[in-house]
């Protein structure tokens, strides 16, 4: 959608755009979305470590986290950031087929996340309002859980677009593409923050 | 009107409506989206201000008789709501941001042109939200702040809709922060160095910074609280193990950056009035932007005192105290700088240059008022008294609003093509200055004494200042009228104010009034010398001109 045109190099702009013409800032306006979202989780984490700090539990109050699933879950999301790179190679090399192939990986892997986390919300010894820390981590991860389910619908709908030869997003529109993998790479690193503060600490 | 438009990238217009109608459509035009947060900011400001009466008329007497209690607190909550999330920030970031900024980066329209106006049509159906909630089982009645645990036990239902519809408006105002972001840092005309932009860009960057740091703190924040009321958690409910002081930590640390939203884009405005009605180059352009970062970082970092009476530490009174008193440094630096701007200068007092003056008087006074606020034992004796009411109206209203009027009538010529009538806006200031400061000056002697804020009922003894207060109100609200007539009068019979009338140097003033769709008709021109007035002021007009 932009075109560079080379001028003689003025002093200050690298860019030497005129000013018809600019260069492609909307995954700059993503990282900016981003860093707002990413605020919101801070507030939560905040309160969580304050309530941590600051409220006792009670005697009776039942709240009590496994390891094996949401440890089985870090790994499920690490991985699909990895396949979601590995897609975007092979978008870069026009191998649209093998592209596809590793965003459906990596959409399975979402999916898979949101099963092991419900699997896990139904086995939990406690329920929303049983106590403080039990409704903070409902609160959390559920917050994280509807990031990761628009992230795996989005996943589907850039992989519906990668199809040849009708879908918009190719190696000459790769912009859909990369917003959705920023956005895939950012809900993963979240979890990894979330897995260290509500069961490793 | 018929524009000559330039080809170019952006997507065809052809759909869109003309004449005032494109005002009520879902228009990209950064000016249209300007305007129309403009108007519908100034409409919100009426009912905001009819509220604020009803609040003067019950406090005229020391019983509670003119409306029933419970009312008066859902009064009081749509006063403070109304004014301060539909008038001032969407007017001073909105309004005038989406206005000006193109123009003053060069840009043809803002970075996001649909985001932008997605930006503007949340706020109408939020608005509406919030006053609809009054006639649909009462609205909130727990204040601006919503305080759990009053919030949750109030009555649900308004409580829940005074909840989503600050949600709304909060994602309007993100998605507005992004925008300004990416126009100012990517949308730059080339050769348009940073420091050479206007001040007012200075202002709308730190601005930015501050609402996409701190608003989704306030979202998140108010989530939980909604648990709270609709799903019987205990995230902030004492008597069932919660924490109330952790909701009063994350409500300010966006409440008090949203002093500077509403502020830092009017100290923008006045720093590009002041140096055209004065004929005079804005004293210390390099200090102005590092006093704006400077309040930046410190404006995040002092939340906590708005709560030295909440059973805080004495190492986090000691700390929030010292950061507050540290920001009296950049604004200090600003105001000097406001002054010398104004030192020897060509003044000349029209309406625009009045408000502003009546700004900087306003807000000195807000200031000092602030920085003793931040002091502890001081703090302690009045706090949610009548004096945080009084400096709190002398930093919004003296401050942001003033300024507000000062930019309608400055720019005005450039909305419309039509000059306001200057002796009638002189007229307007003098009633609003008045008014304002017998409203509000009496408040400080209110709060000393020991007057409650936010209660309909009070000790006889405050009747006679309570009854003066409303006196000033009531000429508040007469200042509306003068102001009123000569918008319509001048938007209809107005002198032609031709393209520059101001003889500003200022990108904006460099094109046709009302400018066209694209901005120029021809390429944008580089100003890199924004506030060169001065002894050579004529010739650099002309040169710029050609």
């Amino acid at each position: 959608m932009t075109s560079i045109v080379p001028k003689e190099q003025s002093s200050e702009s690298k860019k030497n755009l005129s000013t018809e013409e600019h260069e492609d800032f909307r995954l700059f306006g993503l990282i900016a979305f981003l860093i707002a979202d990413g605020m919101t989780f801070a507030g939560f984490f905040a309160a969580y470590l304050t309530f941590k700090a600051v409220n006792p539990i009670g005697p009776d109050a039942i709240y009590e986290l496994e390891l094996p699933l949401p440890t089985l879950n870090t790994v499920l999301l690490l991985v699909s950031s990895f396949t979601f790179h590995r897609a975007g190679k092979f978008l870069e090399r026009n191998e649209s087929k093998e592209c596809q192939r590793w965003l459906l990986i990596t959409g399975a892997l979402g999916v898979a996340f949101l099963i092991s986390q419900m699997f896990e919300y139904f086995t939990l010894p406690f329920g929303l309002t049983d106590n403080l820390f039990a409704s903070t981590f409902y609160a959390l991860t559920g917050f994280h859980g509807l990031h990761v389910t628009l992230g795996s619908i989005m996943i589907m709908i850039i992989w519906w677009q990668t199809r040849v030869p009708f879908g918009r997003v190719n190696n000459e529109n790769k912009f859909p593409f990369e917003a959705v993998e920023l956005y895939w790479h950012f809900v993963d690193g979240i979890w990894v923050v979330l897995f260290i503060i509500l069961y490793l600490l | 009107m018929t524009i000559s438009l330039k080809p170019s990238n952006s997507p065809p217009e052809k759909l869109q409506p003309t004449g005032w109608l494109k005002y009520l459509s879902f228009s990209l035009d950064h000016k249209v989206i300007g305007l129309q947060y403009l108007v519908c900011g100034f409409l919100f400001y009426l009912i905001g201000g009819s509220l604020a009466g009803a609040i003067r008329i019950e406090l005229i007497s020391p019983i509670s008789d003119f409306m029933p209690r419970e009312v008066y607190n859902q009064v009081l909550t749509l006063h403070g709501t109304i004014m301060i999330f539909l008038w001032i920030v969407p007017v001073v970031n909105g309004a005038f941001g989406n206005y000006l900024i193109p123009f003053y980066v060069g840009a043809r329209d803002m970075a996001f042109p649909r985001l932008n106006a997605v930006a503007f049509w949340l706020i109408p159906p939020s608005g509406l939200m919030l006053i609809t909630s009054y006639f649909i089982n009462g609205a909130a009645q727990s204040g601006w702040t919503a305080y759990p645990p009053l919030s949750i036990t109030t009555p649900a239902a308004g409580q829940i809709i005074w909840i989503l519809s600050v949600l709304l408006l909060g994602g309007s105002s993100i998605f507005g922060g992004i925008n300004f972001i990416a126009t100012i840092l990517k949308l730059r005309r080339p050769g348009l160095k940073l420091m050479q932009l206007p001040m007012y860009c200075w202002a709308m960057l730190g601005t930015s910074i501050l609402v996409v740091l701190s608003t989704p703190v306030l979202a998140g924040t108010l989530i939980l609280l909604s648990f709270d009321i609709v799903a019987h958690t205990g995230f902030f409910n004492p008597s069932l193990g919660g924490n109330v002081i952790v909701y009063q930590h994350l409500f300010w640390f966006y409440s008090h950056p949203a002093v500077y939203i509403m502020v830092l884009p009017a100290f923008g405005l006045v720093s590009e009035i002041l140096p055209i009605h004065s004929r005079k180059p804005l004293f210390g352009y390099t200090t102005m932007v590092f006093s704006i970062m400077g309040i930046v970082v410190l404006g995040l970092v002092v939340w906590a005192h708005h709560m030295f009476t909440s059973g805080t530490p004495p190492w986090m009174r000691l700390f929030f105290t010292i950061a507050t008193a540290f920001i009296a440094v950049p604004t200090g630096i600003k105001f000097f700088n406001w002054v010398a701007t104004l030192w020897g200068g060509k003044i000349s007092l029209n309406a625009a240059m009045l408000f502003s003056c009546g700004f900087i008087i306003n807000f000195v006074l807000g200031g000092i008022t602030g920085v003793a606020l931040a002091q502890v034992p001081f703090d302690v004796h009045v706090h949610d008294t009548y004096f945080v009411v009084a400096h709190f109206h002398y930093i919004v209203y003296g401050g942001s609003v003033f300024v507000i009027f000062s930019s309608i009538y400055h720019w005005f010529p450039k909305f419309t093509g039509k000059m306001l009538n200057e002796n009638l806006g002189r007229f307007h200031f003098i009633i609003t200055f008045i008014g304002f400061n017998l409203c509000f000056a009496p408040q400080h002697w209110l709060g000393l004494n020991g007057m409650p804020r936010r209660v309909a009922e009070y000790d006889p003894q405050f009747q006679l200042i309570n009854q003066i207060s409303s006196v000033g109100a009531l000429l508040m609200a007469l200042s509306t009228l003068p102001f009123l007539w000569n918008i319509l009068q001048s938007i209809l019979y107005g002198e032609e104010a031709g393209d520059n009338p101001w003889e500003a140097l200022t990108p904006e003033w460099l094109t046709s009034s009302p400018p066209p769709v694209e901005n120029w008709e021809g390429e944008a021109p580089l100003v890199i010398e924004p506030y060169g007035y001065g002894e050579k002021d004529s010739n650099k007009i002309q040169e710029v001109m050609k």
